[in-house]
């Protein structure tokens, strides 16, 4: 792109899917905030009017608010920590010359193939069903009592089955930063007097950290907005209510679509916070 | 004390031997370089003496005390790699302080020796710096600092300027040399390049598909090389190997003269051909000559500059006191 003819010509190029793009999102960025100062009861009188911050106001106050950003961070923080720990591990195995090692390899990312609600339903009905489940038999085979996993320990059952899923992408990341590691380094660290464990923290955790930022932010982002784990699942009870879970019980269970757009509109901002958040770290790492 | 011993070392992987039987002794102070192309196992035998693969079968001894089951740490030696292998993530200070942290030595002594290396080594201006914004000449200072910090009993070096353009090869070349002669430690150095091997080495070993063919001092290797693969691969630009009429007239399989040892004459020379490719050096000439009928191509420097062209015809003679002879198997004839 030298010339002015061809710049100009470029941005012609690109024009419609800038403009497209652009639509896609900004219309319905609009209508949400539109929506939100605005009450708006599809099945009891349609659009009332302008009400101002009123959703806003009761969005927050409504107690299952922060119960409800709890759950997210927990979901979303509980699923990084076993993502990123056991990713490592697993790209470590994965990293060492074996037999089968393609088809190995296929094997581990196959869980990032399968629709969130398949696999949602896969887990709820053939491991977690607490009569006919896997786990159950595992549980009475051992003469225990089976547990009713998606109800007495649903946190748990979920962010077991998120992780599952997010598993294979955080070993595939952390797998191609094992294999860009300069053996030599690792030698050299031998010959000075680095046991296992050290070179492990010394050498091997710094060169993975620009990875490891991204599988957090990257995950992060979509971990926010999980929804078909929940509904399928729990359908948001015994505290699995996310933010996004409680937007679209707002919307769509009370048919308050004003409140629910206000609650979108906070999810856009808390979403906002937590990317420029890890964006600074990230350049942070990504500048060395 | 950096004594290294190789008794009946041998190395395989898998089925395929690349290292025979092989003996090899690397006395205190001794600077030796081991000489061959690629692929004749000199960086395994390197490996195998830091501790990096095991030997097959043998024993390696190190200032008397058997090292053949020692991890690399506990043998005291320190290696610079090829490629530096410095941690990208520290600063070329704690690149430096990074083994003597691992043995735990208290930071004063750890600072003391580090300014001391940076001294010895010139690298006080980037000490905080990180070796991803150093100059390749910088990098490898850094990587001999590390090793030099640790008061090894030898330094073992994987072709170490093989990343360095010519002129700062030369140059570091020179510095390994001196920091040699101030330390007096043992240095282990493997190169493929034999310029490199006859300017620094004490003692040069020849290797060729995992075989010791020689073991001496530059000049030993030069005026009597024990075979013909040493006569060829030690001088530059290559011995002349002559077989054929020419060598059976001196009861030998192949002949060889150094292209020094060839003088150009003005007429009536033993042989004569046509002049190919000249490289003119300043000092000296260098020809290739053609249809000699003695070898397909020879090689013979002139002293200054010789106005022969491409096509011209030039006469030799070889001083039949230099010459060099071989039996069938390739096998100096004393």
């Amino acid at each position: 792109m030298a010339t002015k003819a061809s710049r100009s010509a470029a941005r012609l190029m690109m024009a419609p899917a800038v403009i497209l793009l652009l639509g896609w999102m900004l219309v319905p960025l609009i209508m949400t905030l539109w929506f939100s100062f605005r009450t708006y009861l599809p099945l009891r009188g349609g659009d009332k009017g302008w009400t101002g911050f009123d959703n806003y106001v009761r969005f927050v106050t409504s107690s299952s608010f922060w119960p409800a950003v709890q759950t997210t961070l927990i979901i979303v923080v509980g699923v990084l920590i076993i993502t990123v720990v056991l990713g490592i591990l697993l790209a470590m195995l994965l990293d060492q010359p074996m037999w089968g090692q393609g088809i190995v390899r296929i094997l581990v990312i196959a869980p990032f193939f399968v629709m969130p609600t398949v696999s949602a339903l896969v887990w709820k009905n053939m491991f977690m069903d607490p009569v006919n489940g896997l786990f159950a038999h595992l549980w009475r085979l051992f003469g225990a009592e089976p547990v009713s996993w998606l109800s007495d320990a649903a946190m748990p059952s979920l962010i077991m089955i998120v992780s599952w899923q997010w598993l294979p992408f955080a070993t595939l990341i952390l797998l191609t930063a094992f294999q860009s590691l300069d053996s030599e380094q690792l030698e050299a660290a031998e010959m000075d007097g680095a046991p296992f464990a050290k070179r492990f923290f010394y050498i091997v955790l710094p060169h993975l950290s620009r990875a490891i930022t991204i599988v957090i932010l990257i995950q992060t982002i979509f971990l926010l907005a999980i929804f078909a784990e929940i509904f399928v699942t729990t359908g948001g009870a015994f505290g699995t209510r996310t933010l996004s879970y409680l937007i679209f019980q707002r919307v769509l269970e009370s048919q308050n679509i004003g409140l629910g757009s206000a609650g979108g509109v906070y999810a856009i901002i808390l979403a906002n916070i937590v990317a420029i958040f890890l964006m600074r770290i990230v350049g942070k790492n990504l500048d060395h | 004390m950096g004594q290294i011993e190789l008794k009946q070392v041998t190395k395989s992987f898998g089925d395929v031997q690349v290292i025979p039987p092989l003996d090899l002794t690397i006395h205190d102070g001794e600077f030796t370089v081991f000489v061959g192309p690629s692929g004749c196992g000199k960086s395994t035998l390197l490996r195998l003496i830091a501790g990096l693969e095991d030997i097959t079968s043998g024993h390696i001894e190190i200032d008397g005390i058997d090292a053949t089951d020692l991890v690399p740490a506990k043998r005291g030696l320190a290696m610079v790699f090829q490629s530096y292998a410095l941690y990208p993530h520290m600063s070329v200070r704690n690149n430096i302080a990074f083994p003597l942290k691992m043995a735990k030595m208290d930071n004063a002594e750890i600072d003391k020796r580090v300014n001391a290396a940076a001294d010895v080594l010139n690298l006080a201006d980037y000490i905080d710096r990180r070796p991803g914004q150093l100059s390749g000449g910088q990098r490898q200072r850094v990587a001999i600092g590390r090793a030099i910090v640790r008061e090894p009993s030898a330094f073992l070096f994987d072709e170490p300027l093989s990343n360095l353009d010519a002129a700062l090869r030369v140059g570091m070349r020179m510095e390994i040399s001196e920091l040699h002669a101030k330390l007096g430690t043992t240095m282990v150095y493997v190169t493929h390049d034999q310029v490199e091997a006859m300017t620094m080495a004490d003692k040069i070993v020849v290797l060729q598909a995992g075989v010791i063919e020689q073991v001496g001092s530059p000049l030993e290797l030069y005026r009597a090389p024990r075979n013909t693969f040493v006569a060829g691969f030690i001088g530059s630009p290559k011995m002349n190997l002559l077989t054929g009429d020419e060598a059976a007239k001196h009861d030998a399989h192949t002949i060889g003269f150094r292209p020094e040892h060839i003088d150009v004459v003005e007429s009536g020379g033993q042989w004569q051909g046509t002049v190919g490719v000249a490289e003119h050096l300043g000092s000296d000439t260098f020809f290739h000559i053609h249809n000699t009928g003695v070898a397909k191509i020879l090689t013979v420097r002139a002293i200054g500059d010789v106005s022969l062209k491409h096509g011209d015809t030039i006469h030799l003679t070889p001083r039949a006191s230099e010459m060099h002879r071989f039996d069938a198997e390739g096998l100096r004839i004393v």
